[in-house]
């Protein structure tokens, strides 16, 4: 992997920092008149996710990390791995529970999500922002409740327990924004 | 590349009140027989300094035969000695300059600069100047003022001026996460430099400038070493909400030591990989045929206008900055 000078830096540039792959979140130089100047940069750690503040001496290089977003569709989980597959060369490709962490409940059969590769292997799984799924349990809601004050929680067939509106039931399929993890609307 | 952000940076008001400030300042100068100048732009000589990079053009036409390499110049310094050496008497100048490999929120690498000598004034008729212009500019409170040496010792509770001291500051900086910057540097100077920036400068002239004099003579520059305490020297700075403003000495007049400097500089980029630079062979000249006692400084002019605006960044002070120029 090349390796980048500091005047290199910018926002979502992938670097090496602890033994773990880093991206820029900002970069900020900072030079006396007279004196050497620095980059302050903060960085995320992409395997922990852990944001920590870095300062480089102008003009020195740091090892870039080889890393990489890929759009895939996510086929099926045999327990141990959750597998995706490239539509257009139909290469698959199997992600660990690491990198599938808390989205699994967002993961939807045919969906093309972005994963994250670190040396070809699977860091971290996006799903899409939104996700259409169906909804398993919830209380039954009152008749003609139709402003939604409050709410209710709501099963959906991944598991996951968004609120939902009082008029929503069994069975329906509703909209849900996945990076926020809340309900946007019901799907007809 | 996108060509669609053409419009100016900054508000037409910022625009109005840097106009403003421009007049008051030649207003100030005025009403105290300073004389306006303007210098060259390009010149066949930059600066040595390690940390100052002069962009270059090349030139050519009568005179200039072949494509002959000019320097922008970072300050307009050699030359207006050149003109205090010739008899001009106390000068000031406003003018663009250009720092090449300096882009930031607070640095575009061309911008303005003004710049004045006072023949017979000492660095403390300076800085005393320098805080009764930024209080009409701005409306600053009397500046502090205190020595390098007693900011550290204020804020670090280390001693910049003694090898313990500059290794206490170097823990410190290793303590809270800067050790990065400083695995390849060795250079006290540069430790220093880094503590100043981010430890130190944070800590000081918050609420009034704060001016830090008697630098240490490793980064005299171009002052003159201390009369009385040979570690420093007579250069100062100003600092100001979390902006370097200026730069000032009692300036060295003695053109051997000068010269010794620029070969000293040359022998520490050579020693870092970098090229050496041509010296400013008439600057030298001159020196020798005798330049008046005198006390100069730069100001940031850009700055100026951030901290009477309260801008964040640069380009709020700047018609077009270099990345949409």
């Amino acid at each position: 992997m090349a390796n980048y000078s500091t005047n290199e830096f910018k926002q979502g540039l992938k670097i090496m920092q602890d033994g773990e792959p880093c991206v820029i979140l900002e970069n900020e130089m900072v030079k006396p008149g007279k004196g050497q100047a620095f980059n302050r940069v903060r960085i995320r750690k992409l395997l922990s996710g852990k944001v920590v503040e870095k300062t480089f001496k102008s003009g020195d290089s740091v090892e870039g990390a080889d890393v990489v977003d890929v759009e895939l569709a996510y086929l099926y989980s045999d327990g141990e791995f959750w597998h995706f597959m490239n539509n257009e060369t139909f290469e698959q490709i199997a992600a660990d529970d690491a990198a599938v962490g808390e989205n699994v409940k967002w993961l939807v059969e045919q969906n093309v999500c972005t994963l994250t590769l670190w040396n070809g292997k699977p860091i971290n799984v996006t799903p899409p922002n939104f996700v259409e799924l169906e909804i398993v349990e919830t209380d039954p809601g009152l008749k003609g409740d139709t402003a939604g004050t409050g709410g209710k929680p709501a099963t959906l067939s991944t598991g996951a327990v968004v609120r939902v509106p009082l008029f929503v039931q069994i069975g329906e399929v509703i909209k849900v924004d996945t990076r926020s993890g809340e309900y946007v609307s019901r799907v007809k | 590349m996108s060509f669609t952000d053409w419009r100016p940076t900054a508000s037409w008001e910022t625009l109005k009140i840097r106009a403003d400030m421009l007049k008051r300042i030649r207003a100030f100068f005025a009403d105290r027989n300073v004389l306006e100048v303007e210098t060259p732009l390009l010149a066949h000589a930059g600066v040595t300094d390690l940390h100052l990079h002069n962009a270059t053009t090349r030139l050519q036409g009568p005179g200039l035969p072949k494509p002959t390499t000019f320097y922008l110049q970072t300050s307009p310094e050699y030359a207006m000695k050149r003109l205090l050496a010739a008899g001009s008497g106390a000068i000031f100048q406003i003018g663009k300059v250009v720092r090449d490999d300096e882009i930031s929120r607070r640095h575009n690498p061309e911008f303005t600069l003004l710049e004045w000598y006072r023949p017979g004034f000492t660095d403390d008729d300076l800085i005393a100047e320098t805080d009764r212009l930024l209080q009409v500019l701005l409306g600053t409170a009397p500046a502090d003022v205190l020595t390098y040496q007693a900011v550290f010792l204020q804020v670090l509770d280390a001693d910049p001026l003694t090898p313990e001291g500059i290794a206490m500051i170097r823990r410190e900086l290793e303590t809270r996460g800067y050790g990065d910057a400083l695995a390849t540097e060795e250079e006290p100077d540069v430790v220093l430099q880094l503590a100043m920036s981010v430890l130190v400068e944070p800590a000081i002239g918050q609420t009034k400038p704060c001016v830090v004099k008697n630098f240490p003579a490793s980064q005299a520059a171009l002052a003159r070493i201390h009369k009385d305490d040979s570690r420093v020297a007579h250069r100062f700075e100003v600092f100001y909400q979390g902006l370097e403003l200026a730069n000032g000495f009692w300036e060295l007049t003695d053109a051997h030591q000068q010269r010794a400097r620029f070969e000293r500089d040359n022998a520490q980029r050579i020693a870092r990989g970098l090229a050496p630079q041509p010296i400013d062979e008439r600057f030298l000249s001159a020196l020798e045929s005798g330049m008046p006692d005198c006390a100069g400084i730069a100001l940031g002019f850009d700055r100026l206008v951030m901290l009477k605006i309260g801008a964040r960044s640069i380009e709020q002070v700047l018609t077009f900055p270099t990345l949409r120029a």
